[in-house]
């Protein structure tokens, strides 16, 4: 569709391009004024203009690279994550449309299907078409269950959120734990983008420790991941290696915890946590440095609307995605136009709390149970570092409570296992106790950064 | 009944239970009669939901869990007999 707004390429270049703003990964980095000049494909722009285009990349750079070529040029953009499964990869074709292949030769070639390379090294290219095409971004959806759905988005709607006040000047140096083709990960990316910042991408190839120690090198300043990607940074010994004065949580819960953590670490850092979806978009962020938001978030006037119904957190805002695509889609939203987010909150004392995802819940004897908010209580002991909560099956109530907890170093799983148990006793009904406290040594993340949840 | 776990020691089945009974009981809060044989479980002061915690211990203490599998024994009604279903299932 025609379009006069401008890509993100231009929105990059209006930010300015001085030489020390770049784009980086573990391999290297790329200065965007050389970019100006230069092209990461090996196809050139009329092949690929008004097309529907899958990208499909390990890394995180040669796809940021390919999407800010192809945005106001495509019709569509298919922002694949690193992590999906090629065998899912025709009915992916099938159900956007796809009509071209951008890839990094990681990937067999449908037949018949046009295709070209994205990499990271600059040719020297024409000037780049001014942009005009109102191109569509398709991001997939990072549930920890089922089968990814896609979700098409525009980018007026995906920068929506940059006016809240995070813009910020020239010389930020934004990281993110996420993949960049995550909805949590492509906000960084456009922060940088716009703001006239630069941007470090992590690398699945990397390290944690390799990963913070460059963060610390680049000089990030502004920084994002999901509670469970800033629980592991915090057990790393490089966590100290970089010095952020913005650490930005999403994703996933974030209790006092981990809040609290986070400001022992980065004292000189201000600690903000967002609520966003793939589905809802950015809805708002918290940066009183307590769990929960304030109930006055849902007053009406604000720049999103915000509703709880049957429990859940409702969201109505220009940000939210344009609708899912593929066969059988779902309704993204209801008549009203309010996404459910499935997310479920509780209201206590003026704020609300989100206890856990509706599809998570855990049913002990007809009792509802949220991993998440025995997590809370789990958490804040100073012995845990990280813990997963779920149910175990059981011949008298069905489901009972299990905590698998991950220790911190010098402390023993007994004395832990007592002192956990007896602040859960006093802090939840009986039932929420977990009936076993398991030490493990580690606990999986899922591909989106979120504790796996599938024991 | 002796049981041996994988470190080789040995337990007493009955021992185990009756200790997890009342530490279960305890950290509830709730009041145990005497736990005899014939004391009907659910008059024994534990709720559903202390039978549950117990069972799931016993299954890691004890590497034993009589509800599961095939086994269609109708549920244990007394003390006497939950023990014997433990110690039955060895």
């Amino acid at each position: 569709m025609p379009s006069d707004r401008l890509s993100l390429w231009q929105l990059i270049a209006r930010a300015g391009l001085p030489p020390g703003r770049f784009i980086e990964e573990s391999g290297g980095r790329v200065a965007w004024r050389d970019f100006a000049a230069g092209s990461s494909l090996d196809v050139d722009a009329a092949a690929l203009a008004g097309r529907c285009v899958l990208v499909w990349a390990r890394g995180q750079l040669p796809a940021a690279l390919a999407a800010v070529a192809l945005d106001g040029l495509v019709r569509r953009i298919v922002f694949c994550p690193p992590d999906f499964p090629e065998a899912q990869l025709p009915a992916a074709i099938a159900d956007a449309g796809v009509d071209f292949l951008l890839h990094d030769g990681s990937v067999a070639v449908p037949a018949g299907l046009p295709a070209g390379r994205c990499g990271t090294t600059l040719t020297p290219a024409p000037v780049r078409p001014a942009g005009t095409e109102d191109t569509e971004w398709v991001l997939f959806t990072s549930g920890t269950t089922g089968r990814p759905k896609m979700l098409i988005h525009t980018l007026p709607g995906l920068t929506g959120p940059l006016d809240d006040g995070m813009a910020v000047a020239a010389g930020a140096v934004w990281s993110t734990f996420y993949d960049i083709r995550r909805y949590g990960g492509l906000q960084i990316l456009l922060r940088a983008c716009l703001g006239g910042g630069s941007m470090v991408l992590s690398d699945a190839q990397e390290s944690l420790a390799a990963f913070l120690a460059r963060a610390g090198r680049s000089g990030v300043t502004h920084i994002s991941g999901t509670p469970s990607h800033w629980r592991r940074a915090l057990m790393s010994p490089a966590a100290g290696a970089m010095a952020p004065s913005y650490v930005r949580l999403s994703g996933e819960v974030a209790d006092q915890a981990i809040l609290n953590n986070l400001k022992l670490a980065y004292p000189g850092a201000a600690v903000a946590h967002a609520f966003a979806s793939t589905e809802a978009g950015v809805a708002f962020d918290v940066r009183d440095g307590l769990a929960g938001f304030p109930a006055s978030l849902l007053a009406p006037g604000g720049k999103i609307d915000m509703r709880v119904e049957d429990g859940s957190l409702r969201i109505r805002s220009s940000r939210v995605a344009v609708r899912y695509i593929g066969a059988q889609a779902p309704a993204l939203a209801d008549a009203d136009g309010y996404v459910d987010t499935g997310d479920m909150v509780e209201l206590r004392d003026g704020r609300y709390f989100f206890v856990g995802r509706r599809e998570g819940i855990i049913n002990v004897g007809g009792q509802k149970v949220h991993p998440e908010e025995v997590e809370a209580v789990v958490n804040a002991h100073p012995g845990v570092r990280m813990s997963r909560v779920r149910g175990r099956a059981n011949p008298i109530t069905g489901a009972i409570v299990a905590a698998d907890v991950v220790l911190s170093p010098g402390y023993e799983v007994e004395a832990v296992a007592a002192e956990v148990l007896a602040a859960c006793r006093e802090r939840l009904p009986v039932y929420k106790v977990p009936a076993l406290v398991n030490a493990v040594e580690a606990l999986d993340l899922g591909a989106a950064g979120k504790l796996s949840r599938r024991a | 009944m002796i049981l041996q776990d994988s470190q080789g020691t040995r337990m007493d089945v009955r021992a185990v239970i009756i200790e997890q009974i009342e530490k279960v009981a305890k950290q509830q809060q709730k009041t145990l009669l005497p736990l005899t044989d014939d004391l009907p479980l659910l008059e024994s002061g534990l709720d559903s939901l202390c039978l549950a915690v117990i069972v799931a211990v016993l299954d890691d203490r004890l590497g034993l869990d009589p509800f599961s599998g095939e086994s269609e024994a109708p549920f244990p009604k007394t003390v006497g007999a939950f023990i014997s279903l433990y110690e039955n299932a060895v």
